[in-house]
């Protein structure tokens, strides 16, 4: 049992990445999510555990950063919201080539262009679908408590290394701002227990050079590449599949919602149940690996699917491609930086299945 | 026992710090707690509001557009969430500045006057914990014990000597508040 304290997402978030024994953060601030590296600055990580906390001169330098970190082998990672996570898809999509574990943050705001500082999920396609160039995955957890702040900084890490690939935490400016209670895990020694055998560290007469890079200029080794890329891809969709089923046993109709639509729509959710409507919350944990299949067995079971975003309806899109026409996907979003009220989903919910 | 609780008012009025208190007292007591400010750019253009919720069970929503209690300290706060109170539930408002008061007959109103009230304890900065305990007399979800522990956690060990000047004013609060309606 870990201490419990009431602390904002972002702060349990960064106090969480101190615990889990990161070795770097190297940011540039943007609200919603300055208090991360507000929090870490004022607990001067270096003398705490002898983490590297530093501020960058932009995203693009934050991201490089991180990059000449993780090839040297240590836990580094850096946080933003969205126009400065754009700014980084470069150095994330070199990355993922040069087989690079790191973790990153994205407290979402609302867009497109610098847009608000509401919170919104409009980057969903650009953290799913690749984001840079090439034919890439990032592993995208999401976000709905405070709590799940502070656990994701650990798994995050634990994913990035047992994948050698960057991992993506999908949050947003609600689940950044809003205080709960959080148990905070021990602190975890800064030590390296996984493989090293591919760092830059320096070279042992007994083995050749470790290069990392991601560029490879004949197109027949470049496409050997990708295919172990993609295996590893394969890989993280048969193991890594993680989401949260609330009221599903007897559902009827299923709202399918994350971060924090999901919190809102599990209110929806009991003030359905209250007026005798049988609705059950899939919550997808994971964005990348998508959890596609629950989604396939649950289809059969159900009268209509509702997917609730802070976006104009992008993860729908895999949800319909799960349904596959079998049942009737709708779509309920808010944009620009504002939020649905959870009687409003309700409202939604009863026009697109009931009242036909 | 579910609370769902609107905190609106102007920028310094120590609208977060109160609902801060609130929520921290609350999980002293056990209970589940959740404070969802708004941060946006309203908070810049000097309006703040936090929506603060105590609960016996986990929490889902945090961010709701009714409420059991809405404690509204200017009059754009007032405007804007005398509507979103349930029925039944409770308004407090501080009457200083209000040209336009709340006008609902299916809630309970009640009135605090804690500025003028803070002004005469010589203690502007108390305005915020008079009017907790304004709330805390009819909502008496979290102990004053529980309070006070809440602002020897939360507030930095230099500004310990004025938890007495709290507790007096959240005690005050509880005296002076008043139905309306």
């Amino acid at each position: 049992m870990g201490q419990v304290k009431l602390m904002k997402g972002n702060e349990a978030f960064a106090e969480a990445v101190i615990r889990a024994g990161c070795d770097a953060y190297f940011g540039y601030p943007i609200t919603p999510q300055s208090e991360v590296l507000e929090y870490l600055a004022a607990q001067e990580p270096h003398k705490r555990t002898g983490m590297v906390l530093l501020q960058a001169e932009s995203e693009v330098a934050a991201i490089n950063m991180v990059y000449g970190a993780a090839g040297t082998g240590k836990r580094a990672l850096t946080s933003s919201s969205s126009p400065g996570i754009s700014l980084k898809q470069e150095g994330i999509s070199y990355m993922v080539g040069a087989e690079l574990p790191c973790l990153i943050l994205n407290v979402m705001r609302g867009g497109p262009g610098l847009g608000t500082i509401g919170p919104s999920q409009a980057d969903y396609f650009q953290a799913t679908k690749g984001g840079g160039h090439g034919d890439y995955k990032v592993i995208v957890l999401a976000p709905s408590s405070v709590q799940e702040m502070a656990d994701f900084a650990g798994l995050g890490f634990e994913l990035a290394f047992k994948y050698r690939n960057p991992v993506l935490i999908l949050s947003d400016g609600a689940i950044g701002q809003m205080m709960e209670k959080v148990e905070l895990s021990e602190q975890q020694p800064r030590t390296t227990s996984f493989d090293q055998s591919w760092v830059t560290t320096g070279k042992s007469p007994d083995r050749e050079r470790n290069i990392i890079t991601s560029l490879n200029l004949d197109p027949s080794k470049m496409e050997l590449h990708n295919r172990k890329l993609q295996a590893k891809f394969a890989g993280m969709q048969e193991n890594e599949v993680r989401y949260e089923r609330i009221d599903c046993d007897d559902a009827e109709y299923l709202i399918v919602a994350y971060g924090s639509c999901a919190r809102i729509c599990q209110k929806t959710v009991k003030l359905a149940r209250q007026k005798g409507i049988k609705v059950g919350l899939l919550r997808p944990i994971t964005l990348f690996p998508y959890p596609t299949k629950i989604i396939q067995e649950m289809t059969g079971k159900i009268k209509g699917i509702l997917t609730v975003e802070l976006s104009a309806g992008q993860m729908v899109e895999d949800v319909r491609l799960a349904a596959d026409g079998k049942v009737k996907v709708a779509f309920y979003g808010r944009m620009g930086g504002t939020t649905p009220a959870p009687n409003e989903v309700l409202g939604v919910l009863e026009q697109q299945f009931l009242n036909s | 026992m579910n609370e769902e609780i609107i905190i609106a008012g102007f920028g310094g009025q120590g609208v977060l710090s109160m609902g801060k208190i609130l929520a921290y007292a609350g999980m002293m007591q056990q209970m589940e707690v959740s404070w969802m400010p708004s941060y946006g750019p309203e908070m810049r253009g000097g309006t703040a509001n936090v929506t603060v919720i105590l609960s016996d069970e986990r929490i889902s929503s945090p961010i709701l557009n009714q409420y059991d209690t809405a404690i509204l300290l200017n009059q754009q706060s007032l405007d804007k969430f005398e509507p979103s109170v349930k029925p039944g539930g409770i308004l407090i408002f501080d009457p200083n500045g209000i040209t336009r008061p709340p006008q609902r007959k299916d809630i309970q109103i009640h009135q605090v006057e804690a500025a003028t009230e803070a002004s005469r304890m010589m203690s502007s900065k108390t305005f915020n914990m008079i009017v907790l305990g304004a709330f805390l007399k009819l909502k008496p979800i979290v102990t004053l014990e529980n309070v006070v522990h809440a602002l020897q956690d939360s507030l930095p060990a230099r500004h310990h000597h004025l938890i007495p000047a709290n507790e007096e004013a959240i005690k005050r609060g509880m005296e002076i508040i008043r139905k309306v309606s």
